[in-house]
């Protein structure tokens, strides 16, 4: 078992190095970090807070965007491309477990998405750190968000994966991969937004709306991050992150949750293909 | 009698309506070579497909090894190649060979001697990019003799091949099976299996027409020989009084006979020495003998 696993591991994260996946993810997160810190540099003084905190709460904005993004790239083909290549055929036929090729998939992107954000956000965290200076206060928001980006990626991974192995062709999955990109990161947001403008005071805008904001998984990413970062000038929806009717750790549960969930979709759906 | 590898009892397979496999019975032994013949459609790949365990069983049974298809034994006991298969194109053919000798738990230090048997060994670390078409199929016969299986599956394996690849593939596949490895591969005509398997059988509409040795459905077929015979000026009608057939031209004359009256009526030709100008003659040819099993019997009820 633990080989079966450990080959398809293999295989799959060094076919993400080889496809210069690896490689393009770090160097887009790396640049949009460091450009964000330095220009929070020069808010930091005014705001009296020191650069790497200023810049973890801009790029934990950001990353919302951007790493359900990667790790859906990643991950959208890897089932549909195999099955319309026929390879999947061939690895099917021999002994492996169906749940073992999704679990090795699933690790080989998710630590490929994890090895960009620590070498991307590592680096330029010490960048601005050694630029900028920075306290303990700084360093922990900054591996806070490090550490979260990482999870966020693998319930995506996850998403990705369990959507490739639904849609059995390539057209079908990439459309699927957008789909959910734009209703979990772009349009939950603006519909939330919307709902609690119509009904500002009441039960709805006290009670309901945090949760709400709270179950989607790129939410409660930023959230968490949000809420342990005190200067962080917020906006819009993330104003909730002062005002939190629950303590920031639920958001981590319903990372963790949401990770369970389509895993176990995932592999349900995995051992459902006719390939 | 050795106890066969591959057994298929009655299998059906239904999609919806349409029947793919109908009552298909056919069993393969260690170091035998079968080969399933059918046009586009006819089941072939279907019927893999039931073997390999992908498909949910119809009616009927399929046992490999003993062992209900999709069980640990028998995915060890046999393994695959598809018609089209592409590998990753940024592995290596080594990194190809690993990958699935990790997934069946085999040694890696076959691996060479694999690349070697192909003829591999000179672009193992070569990228699969790189590879001819030729060279990814024997890649794919490569992966599928890992672990020395005992029952390879072959789906069209040598269609889109050159007629040396085709030849070279063939003999990795005659070193197999003398090692007791029974092959069961599937191919759209008789001519590319000729000599190369020991038996044939020949799937159409899903169900199976004929099985058997060569000679045994040529037998079965009882095709008819065609003489053709070209007289010289004005004996023409004297030979078609003599011998019957019938009439093409001022000059020609064509007899069909059955395959064992062929001498008989060859030797009555030699009576007429001096009327003959040319004598050609056409024994049923191996389309001859496909297609009579595939069309003309699929036709009946």
């Amino acid at each position: 078992m633990t080989t079966r696993i450990g080959t398809i591991f293999a295989q799959e994260f060094r076919l993400a190095r080889r496809n210069l996946w690896v490689g393009l993810a770090t160097g887009i997160l790396g640049l949009f970090a460091v450009v964000l810190g330095i220009f929070g540099a020069g808010q930091g003084a005014a705001l009296d807070a020191d650069a790497l905190t200023l810049t973890a709460a801009s790029l934990a904005t950001l990353s919302v965007y951007l790493i359900p993004l990667i790790a859906l790239l990643m991950s959208y083909d890897s089932f549909a491309g195999e099955i319309e290549r026929g390879a999947l055929a061939l690895t099917l036929a021999s002994p492996v477990r169906r749940w073992e090729v999704f679990a090795g998939k699933f690790a080989a992107q998710s630590l490929a998405v994890g090895v960009a954000i620590v070498l991307a956000f590592g680096a330029a965290g010490a960048f601005l750190a050694l630029s900028f200076g920075t306290g303990s206060d700084g360093i922990a928001a900054w591996l806070r968000l490090m550490a979260t980006a990482f999870v966020l990626g693998s319930v995506f991974v996850g998403f990705g994966l369990m959507l490739s192995a639904m849609a059995g062709r390539t057209a079908t999955a990439a459309a699927s991969a957008v789909g959910l990109w734009l209703v979990l990161v772009v349009i939950y947001d603006l519909a939330l937004l919307g709902s609690v403008m119509a009904a500002s005071d009441g039960i709805f805008a006290s009670q309901v709306f945090p949760w709400l904001v709270v179950a989607n998984p790129a939410d409660a990413f930023r959230l968490y991050n949000l809420a342990l970062i005190e200067t962080a000038p917020v906006a819009g929806i993330d104003g909730l992150a002062s005002t939190l009717p629950f303590p920031p750790t639920a958001a981590l549960a319903v990372l963790g949750l949401w990770l369970s969930a389509v895993l176990a979709l995932g592999i349900r759906r995995t051992k459902r293909i006719v390939p | 009698m050795t106890q066969p590898i591959l057994d298929i009892r009655d299998v059906s397979l239904s999609f919806g309506s349409f029947k793919a496999l109908d009552g298909v019975t056919l069993a393969v032994s260690p170091g035998e070579r079968l080969a399933l013949l059918g046009h586009n459609g006819a089941g072939k790949s279907t019927l893999f497909k039931a073997v390999l365990g992908f498909l949910a069983q119809g009616e009927g049974t399929i046992t490999v090894a003993g062992h209900r298809p999709g069980s640990d034994v028998a995915r060890i006991a046999m393994s695959y190649l598809p018609e089209v298969v592409s590998f990753p194109q940024s592995l290596t053919g080594r990194e190809v060979l690993a990958y699935f000798s990790g997934l069946r738990g085999a040694s890696r230090s076959e691996i060479d001697g694999l690349l070697d048997r192909v003829g591999l060994a000179d672009a193992a670390d070569r990228r699969v990019r790189t590879y001819s078409k030729g060279m990814r199929q024997r890649l794919g016969l490569a992966q599928a003799l890992i672990g020395a299986p005992r029952l390879l599956l072959l789906d069209e394996p040598t269609s889109g091949l050159d007629p040396v690849s085709r030849h070279d593939f063939y003999t990795v596949i005659a070193e197999a099976a003398a090692r007791g490895c029974a092959v069961l591969l599937s191919s759209h005509g008789l001519e590319e299996v000729q000599g190369q398997t020991d038996r044939v059988a020949i799937l159409s509409r899903g169900r199976l027409r004929a099985s058997g040795t060569l000679a045994e459905l040529a037998a079965a077929a009882a095709l008819r020989t065609t003489i053709r015979v070209t007289a010289k000026k004005g004996h023409a009608d004297r030979l078609q009084a003599d011998l019957g057939g019938r009439r093409m031209n001022g000059c020609r004359l064509e007899i069909e006979c059955a395959p064992d009256a062929k001498l008989g009526l060859l030797l009555q030709l030699g009576h007429h020495r001096e009327a003959l100008h040319e004598i050609d003659v056409f024994a049923p040819s191996l389309n001859d003998i496909y297609r009579y099993f595939s069309d003309t019997k699929g036709d009946q009820p």
